[in-house]
C-alpha cells in the first residue's frame, strides 16, 4: 500500500515490525500532528512514515485548564491533558480523513481502565482497519487506576495487564508506549514484550514544571505538565539504548528530534523507527525537512539501507 | 490523495526585513516583505514568527498580530518582553525571518459592511494596539466614524495615535500615571463616554484588545449597556495551527483554541471568571 516510495537510487529506507512494512523509519508522533489534517497544507502526507494520530479515550476529554504550554530551555512544557472529543467522534469525523491517506497509520489510545482499552480497541476494529495501535499508557497528564502508581507504565503488572487484553482485541499491529519516568525502563519494556507488544515506543514526556516567580505561581493552569524537545534528547536516546539491549521487539525512538541527524542517532541507539513531535509544532513542514536531511546522512555515510543503521554503535 | 484542490491560505514563508525599529520604549515596528500575507491576511489575523532559524532556544515561534497591511509588505509591532522578543529586536534589515501566517479568524466587520452600525469602537490595552491598526485601515474607506480608546502605562509607551489619526478616527487617551490624557484604566475612560450617552449601543461595536483583566473588566461593563464586543485574545502558543490544543480558552461551549477558533471571540461566549487574570 503506497509503500514502494521507500525505495530510490539504490537507497532503501524501508523498515518492517513484524509483517508490516513502512516506507520509511520516520513517522510524527501522537499529540503533535492532529490527525494529519491539520498538517496537509505543510507536508505531503503520503510521505510520511507512519502518522501516530492526538490520544483518543472512550469518553470525551475536555482537557486541562489554561495555561496549557510554556516553553522552557530548548523544551516545551504541556498539560493539554488529553483533551479529545471521544472515540465515536473520532471514528465519525477525524479518521475518514486519515483513512484516504496513502501511508501507514497508528491510532493512539489511552483508558483509565483494562475494560475501557479493550472497548475502544473493539470499536476501532469493528469499524476501521489502522495498521497499528499505540497503547498510551504514559501520559502524564491523566490519572489511571488499576495502579498504585501515577502511570500504568510506571507499573511493569500493570503494563502487561494491559497489554495482554489488548493483544487479544487486534491482530494489528500494538505498540506500547512508555514512559521516561521510572527507575528501570527496560524492566517495563520487557513485560510489555512478554505481554504481547509487537514494539515498544520511547519516550513519553518527562515531568516537570515551571513557575513565575514574579507572580510566585506556577505557569502551567495544572501546575505541572510533561516536558519535550531538544532539551530531553540526551535522556531520549540513553532510554531507548537501554531497552534496545534488553528486548528483542522493535523500539520506536523519539525525544526532542529536529534534524535528520537526530532520526540517525536515534537509530544507531536502536529505534528502528522514530517519531518526530515538538519539531511538529516548532514548524509545520519539518517532516520533509527532516526527510531530506536523513537521506542526505545515508548518502554521505554511503548507507544503502536505513534499517542496517538500527543499533550500530561503534 | 493529499493533493489539494482548494487554495492554500497559509503557509511558512521566508520573509526579507525591510526595517526594525525602536519606536518607543520597549516597542519595536518590524517590516518585512511578504506578499502572499499582504494578500491574505485580513484585520485580526496573527502570525507566528521563528525569532531565529536553527536555535532551540528560543523553540517556539512567537505569536505577532498583523499591524498594517501594505501592497507588498506587512508591519508587525512588538513589546521586548522575554527573550524571544529581545532576539526579535536584534534582527537587521535584510535578514530573512521566518513567518507562518497568516492565522486565525479575524475581526467580523458585517455590522458595518451591512451599514448598521455608525461608529466602531477600537479600544486598545499597551501592545495589544497592534493588531487594531490594520482593522482601522480596513474601516477607513467605509461609512463608519471611528473611536479610539487607547489605554498605556506612561507616555512614552504611547504608540501608534498618529496612525489612527490619518486614518480619520478620534483618539482617547488614557495613562495610569495620569502623564497624558485621562488617569486611570481605558476602560474607565470608554464607560465615561458610554454613561454618557455618546453612543447608541443598537448602533456601535467595540473591537479590542489588550491584557486579559482589561478585556474581562470590558466584557463585563458592556454586558451592562449591550454593546456588541469582539475581542482579540493572546496565550502560551505553540503551532498556532490547531494541532497541539496548547492555547485553550473556556468559553460556554467549552474550551476552544485561541489559534484556530479565535483569535477573536464574542466577548459574552468567554468564560472570563475561569480565565488567568
Amino acid at each position: 500500500m503506497g509503500q514502494g516510495k521507500g525505495i530510490t537510487q539504490d537507497m532503501d529506507l524501508i523498515i518492517k515490525i513484524k509483517n508490516i512494512t513502512f516506507k520509511n523509519p520516520i513517522w510524527v508522533a501522537s499529540g503533535t500532528f492532529g490527525c494529519g489534517e491539520e498538517f496537509q497544507d505543510f507536508v505531503d502526507l503520503e510521505k510520511v512514515g507512519a502518522i501516530v494520530t492526538k490520544t483518543v479515550t472512550a469518553r470525551a476529554r475536555e482537557g486541562n485548564p489554561p495555561p496549557r504550554i510554556v516553553e522552557t530551555a530548548s523544551g516545551l512544557l504541556n498539560s493539554i491533558g488529553l483533551e479529545n472529543k471521544g472515540i465515536d467522534f473520532f471514528l465519525k469525523e477525524q479518521y475518514p480523513f486519515l483513512k484516504k491517506i496513502k501511508t501507514r497509520k497508528v491510532v493512539s489510545v489511552s483508558a483509565s481502565s483494562v475494560k475501557e482499552f479493550e472497548k475502544c480497541i473493539e470499536k476501532i476494529y469493528e469499524k476501521e482497519d489502522p495498521d497499528a495501535v499505540e497503547l498510551n499508557l504514559s501520559c502524564p497528564n491523566v490519572k489511571h487506576s488499576g495502579t498504585k502508581y501515577n502511570l500504568l507504565a510506571q507499573d511493569a503488572k500493570a503494563t502487561a495487564k494491559v497489554v495482554r487484553a489488548a493483544k487479544k482485541k487486534t491482530k494489528k499491529l500494538l505498540i506500547v508506549k512508555l514512559t521516561p519516568n521510572v527507575t528501570d525502563i527496560a524492566g517495563i519494556a520487557i513485560a510489555a514484550e512478554a505481554s504481547g507488544a509487537d514494539a515498544v515506543a520511547l519516550v513519553n514526556t518527562y515531568p516537570g514544571m515551571a513557575i513565575d516567580a514574579e507572580a510566585m505561581k506556577p505557569v502551567l493552569g495544572n501546575v505541572v505538565g510533561g516536558l519535550s524537545g531538544p532539551a530531553i534528547k540526551p535522556m531520549a536516546l540513553k532510554a531507548v539504548r537501554d531497552v534496545y539491549k534488553n528486548v528483542k521487539i522493535p523500539v520506536i525512538g523519539m525525544g526532542g528530534i529536529m534534524t535528520g541527524i537526530d532520526v540517525a542517532e536515534f537509530m544507531l541507539a536502536g529505534a528502528r523507527a522514530v517519531q518526530l513531535g515538538t519539531t511538529n509544532l516548532v514548524d509545520p513542514s519539518s517532516y520533509e525537512r527532516i526527510l531530506g536531511e536523513f537521506k542526505a546522512y545515508l548518502k554521505r555515510k554511503k548507507i544503502k539501507k536505513a534499517a542496517s543503521l538500527v543499533g550500530k554503535l561503534g | 490523495m493529499t493533493k489539494k484542490c482548494t487554495k492554500i491560505t497559509r503557509k511558512t514563508q521566508k520573509c526579507t526585513i525591510i526595517s526594525n525599529k525602536n519606536i518607543a520604549s520597549d516597542h519595536f515596528l518590524l517590516k518585512i516583505e511578504a506578499p502572499f500575507l499582504a494578500k491574505n491576511a485580513n484585520p485580526g489575523q496573527f502570525v507566528n514568527v521563528k525569532v531565529k532559524d536553527n536555535v532551540t532556544d528560543p523553540l517556539l515561534r512567537i505569536p505577532l498580530g498583523v499591524h498594517r497591511v501594505h501592497s507588498r509588505e506587512i508591519d508587525l509591532l512588538y513589546k521586548v518582553v522575554g527573550p524571544g522578543t529581545e532576539l526579535l529586536s536584534k534582527r537587521k534589515k535584510g535578514e530573512k525571518l521566518d513567518v507562518l501566517g497568516p492565522l486565525g479568524n479575524g475581526f467580523d466587520l458585517s455590522s458595518i459592511n451591512d451599514g448598521r452600525d455608525k461608529t466602531a469602537i477600537i479600544v486598545a490595552g499597551g501592545h495589544g494596539v497592534a493588531p487594531l491598526v490594520a482593522l482601522a485601515e480596513e474601516m477607513a474607506g467605509k461609512k463608519i466614524k471611528i473611536e479610539v480608546f487607547a489605554g498605556h502605562s506612561t507616555k512614552k509607551h504611547i504608540v501608534c495615535v498618529k496612525e489612527f489619526k490619518k486614518l480619520g478616527a478620534k483618539v482617547h487617551i488614557a495613562t495610569d500615571d495620569g502623564t497624558q490624557g485621562h488617569k486611570g484604566h481605558v476602560t474607565g475612560l470608554l464607560n465615561k463616554h458610554i454613561k454618557s450617552g455618546d453612543y447608541d449601543p443598537g448602533l456601535a461595536t467595540i473591537y479590542a484588545c489588550g491584557p486579559r483583566p482589561m478585556l474581562s473588566t470590558l466584557a463585563k461593563d458592556v454586558k451592562r449597556y449591550k454593546i456588541p464586543t469582539q475581542v482579540s485574545l493572546d496565550e502560551y502558543m505553540a503551532c498556532g495551527i490547531g494541532a497541539c490544543l496548547g492555547c485553550a480558552v473556556r468559553t460556554r461551549d467549552g474550551y476552544k483554541l485561541i489559534c484556530k477558533d479565535g483569535p477573536v471571540f464574542d466577548a459574552g461566549e468567554v468564560e472570563w471568571g475561569k480565565v488567568k487574570g
